[in-house]
């Protein structure tokens, strides 16, 4: 048997994806440490499971964050997360993960075997295995330091039919926490950005409180969506375009940590562009919005929810929004990345 | 956040609104322009227009020094930081300002110059400390606020001996603007809420010029949108009473000599060009800065041999107009159709102070409630 | 050309530099174009350098003429 992988001091070189023996040492001594299940223990290249009857969601996501490891979280956690928060949109009971890397050639084992560790603590967390995966290993310079693409795959319940396209005048818009927070835990980590806080990413999965959520509301949920690159405001347009309606929103009422809003200051920042990875929007007919709140608050991820607005007809699809300050502006959906303003 | 949110308070923002209201004599039309990116910013983001009486006009002025800068300098400084020994470092509001052509740094980035961009100077000297090899040019726009931070840089640069750090100076004046506006007399403006930020720096004594030679009130604002509402309130007085003087609004950070020591920095490290040419102003004299010759060292343009190559802006642009206040966003063709902030033609739109973002952001909204009235 | 924000000194740092606040989010930043900087001051902040020190009495009395000029005449 081949030595052992060394872990403290030893870098990926492109023999650990070369299909051969390193590889496989990688592979058992990282991977398969880190998700270990039955599926993986079987050591085939595919997963073979039962399906029940009924209608499946399935999603596929690349994740490049920049640094790898912020406060809150890293790249390997935001994966897991991110994915099952794509099925959980769908109303769907998230069941399998695969995860695919490609590492960069000198990348640390350790942090590699951190990324793993943490994507498997976060995937027994939420009970959804990563049952099949890939490993690539790319020249020095290919790959900023490791990428990784998933698949998931979920069950959703019968009957259950969201799309944004079922939203309609009059729905009650409902946000489930504070916004921001990942965005902004991110950049604080960001070459010429740095700053000092307590800020923590709000990554998390929340199948959970989707679950809660669908039975509370029943019939009268019409669409979830997680506010993750674009924020908020690209959700709410998102919407508004597909949707054929407009939204108008009370700045107030949406909920914002005192630090997230003073790191917003500083960089000249949006919260409502900034990117979140543990909340959610839910779009709700009127008759279940109060239903659909209470349900919210009585989970741990949804203690903040707050209903943030409504639906409206507007043949623009404008998304306006009242501020605090009494008066009235468009909350557009930006061109590109958000940078950090001096003006 | 203590000095923000008491000076964001809505209640108190309607009632100042009141008494504007109130002040305001009848069908008389109060032209006001302001001329802060910031007070764009402010007045848009919080939609203080809507709490304003119809009879008060603002006029967004060239405030926005990213707006103001000419598509030649925009291509001068993407020609350079083309070079392959180069690092330029860019302020984040100039990433997407399109040049000739389309291009921009943003454009430039992607296509294989090294760019990055940077929240302070103190980042790029960092940069070149950091990449002895590199040439590191830092990308230096904005007004009298902007500018002691660059002069700054460039004394970190000598005190740490480095000899591959160097500025491309699009540094611009804000009297200098003020006066081209007066001058061309086009836009009947009655009064200015002047810049908050530039003010801590030259103080308010540079104004004065303004009230007394061309009659004009100035009154300078923080940039807090209460502290715009009282300016306008105080220039609404102003105008009524006849009286043309500078006030100073912005009272806990700026006094009448301004900051003595970002002015003596700037003022041994640089001096006035004969002219340079404004967006949507042309050539104004004696209204920007470059090195002075024992810092031509640290000048990229004499260092790289930058060359200015004139520019045309698209013909249907109004940025120009735009910018000296003769015209609204509404009124350019490209308005909404080629010009969006996803595909911006100008900088007037790209960048968050400009006149046109502020409209698409803000005024598109206001026309329509208007017209639903 | 004017994003700057009011921050609170809460150390000072050797070589003109500071480190300050906004409500708990901590950047170290250049003092060299204010002079006499104590913690507990405030300071205007632009592109990573103070500008001003914000006068707490002149700050009053801003507050105290916002709020006459909201009273009904």
């Amino acid at each position: 048997m081949s030595r052992g992988l060394d872990i403290k001091r030893g870098r990926v070189d492109l023999s650990h994806g070369a299909g051969g023996r390193a590889m496989g040492r990688l592979i058992e001594d990282i991977f398969l440490a880190a998700f270990d299940n039955e599926f993986l223990r079987a050591g085939d290249d595919q997963a073979a499971f039962d399906v029940s009857a009924g209608r499946m969601a399935m999603t596929t996501d690349g994740y490049v964050v920049s640094p790898l490891f912020f406060p809150g979280g890293d790249i390997g956690k935001l994966a897991v997360c991110g994915t099952i928060n794509d099925l959980a949109m769908a109303g769907a009971r998230p069941l399998y993960l695969t995860a695919s890397f490609i590492v960069e050639e000198g990348f640390a084992l350790a942090d590699l075997k951190r990324i793993a560790d943490s994507m498997g603590e976060a995937s027994k967390a939420a009970g959804v295995p990563v049952i099949a995966g890939d490993t690539k290993v790319v020249e020095r310079g290919k790959a900023d330091g490791v990428f990784i693409s998933t698949a998931g795959v979920g069950a959703i319940p019968d009957g259950l039919n969201l799309s944004c396209r079922r939203v309609r005048a009059g729905d009650v818009v409902l946000l489930s926490g504070s916004i921001g927070d990942h965005g902004v835990a991110v950049m604080s980590k960001r070459e010429n950005l740095e700053f000092e806080t307590e800020i923590l990413s709000d990554c998390a999965a929340l199948h959970g409180l989707v679950a809660d959520m669908v039975e509370a509301a029943g019939p009268h949920l019409r669409a979830m969506r997680d506010p993750t690159r674009g924020g908020l405001a690209a959700v709410l347009n998102e919407f508004a375009h597909a949707a054929g309606v407009g939204f108008s929103i009370g700045e107030g009422a949406i909920p914002v940590r005192r630090e997230v809003a003073a790191a917003c200051e500083f960089l000249g920042l949006d919260p409502l562009n900034v990117a979140n990875e543990g909340k959610l929007v839910a779009f709700v007919a009127p008759e279940g919005a109060e239903a659909l709140l209470a349900a919210m608050r009585a989970h741990p991820l949804g203690r903040e929810a707050a209903v943030i607005g409504r639906a409206v007809e507007d043949a623009n699809g404008f998304v306006e929004m009242r501020t605090a300050f009494g008066g009235g502006r468009i909350v557009d959906w930006l061109a590109g990345e958000q940078l950090p303003r001096i003006c | 956040m203590k000095y923000v949110d008491e000076y964001r308070d809505g209640a108190l923002a309607q009632k100042i609104a009141a008494t504007i209201a109130r002040e305001t004599q009848g069908e008389r039309v109060y032209r006001l322009m302001e001329f802060c990116g910031g007070h764009t910013h402010a007045i848009s983001r919080y939609g203080l227009e809507d709490l304003l009486p119809g009879n008060v006009q603002l006029i967004h002025g060239p405030g926005c020094p990213v707006c103001v800068l000419p598509m030649a300098r925009i291509d001068l400084g993407i020609a350079c930081a083309r070079r392959p020994e180069v690092i330029m470092c860019v302020y984040g509001d100039m990433m997407r300002v399109p040049g000739s052509d389309g291009a921009s740094f943003l454009k430039a980035k992607a296509e294989g110059a090294d760019v990055r961009m940077v929240y302070s100077t103190l980042d790029a000297v960092r940069i070149a400390e950091a990449a002895p090899e590199r040439e590191v040019v830092f990308f230096a726009i904005g007004f009298e606020t902007t500018t002691p931070p660059t002069a700054l840089a460039i004394r970190a640069a000598e005190k740490k001996g480095l000899k591959n750090f160097s500025v491309i100076c699009n540094h611009v004046l804000t009297p200098a603007a003020m006066t081209a506006i007066l001058e061309s007399g086009e836009c009947g403006v009655e009064g200015f809420i002047g810049p908050a930020h530039v003010s801590t720096v030259i103080g308010s004594r540079p104004y004065e010029i303004f009230a007394s030679k061309y009659r004009k009130p100035v009154v300078i604002a923080g940039f807090e949108p209460l502290d715009v509402a009282q300016a306008i309130l105080m220039l609404v007085r102003q105008i009524n009473q006849g009286r043309a003087e500078v006030e100073n609004e912005y009272i806990r950070a700026v006094t009448r000599e301004g900051n003595a020591r970002a002015q003596a920095e700037v003022a041994d490290l640089f001096e006035l060009r004969d002219t340079f040419e404004w967006r949507g102003l042309g050539f104004l004299l004696l209204s920007a800065l470059k090195l002075r010759e024992g810092y031509a060292v640290y000048d990229a343009e004499i260092r790289f041999g930058l060359v200015e190559k004139p520019a045309k802006d698209n013909p249907a642009c109004e940025c120009g107009t735009i910018l000296r206040g003769v015209k609204k966003p509404a009124e350019c063709k490209l308005f909404g159709t080629a010009c969006t902030p996803e595909t911006p033609m100008g900088s007037c739109m790209v960048s968050p102070e400009g006149a046109c973002s502020a409209h698409w952001t803000y005024g598109r909204f206001r026309e329509r409630a208007r017209a639903a009235e | 050309m004017c994003l700057a924000i009011p921050v609170r000194v809460v150390e000072i740092l050797p070589n003109e530099m500071a480190k300050v606040s906004l409500d708990g989010v901590v950047k170290t930043v250049s003092t060299a174009l204010v002079e006499d900087l104590a913690v507990g001051d405030y300071v205007v902040l632009h592109v990573g350098y103070a500008l001003a020190k914000i006068d707490p009495e002149e700050a009053e009395r801003t507050l105290e003429l916002l709020a006459q000029a909201g009273i009904a005449a």
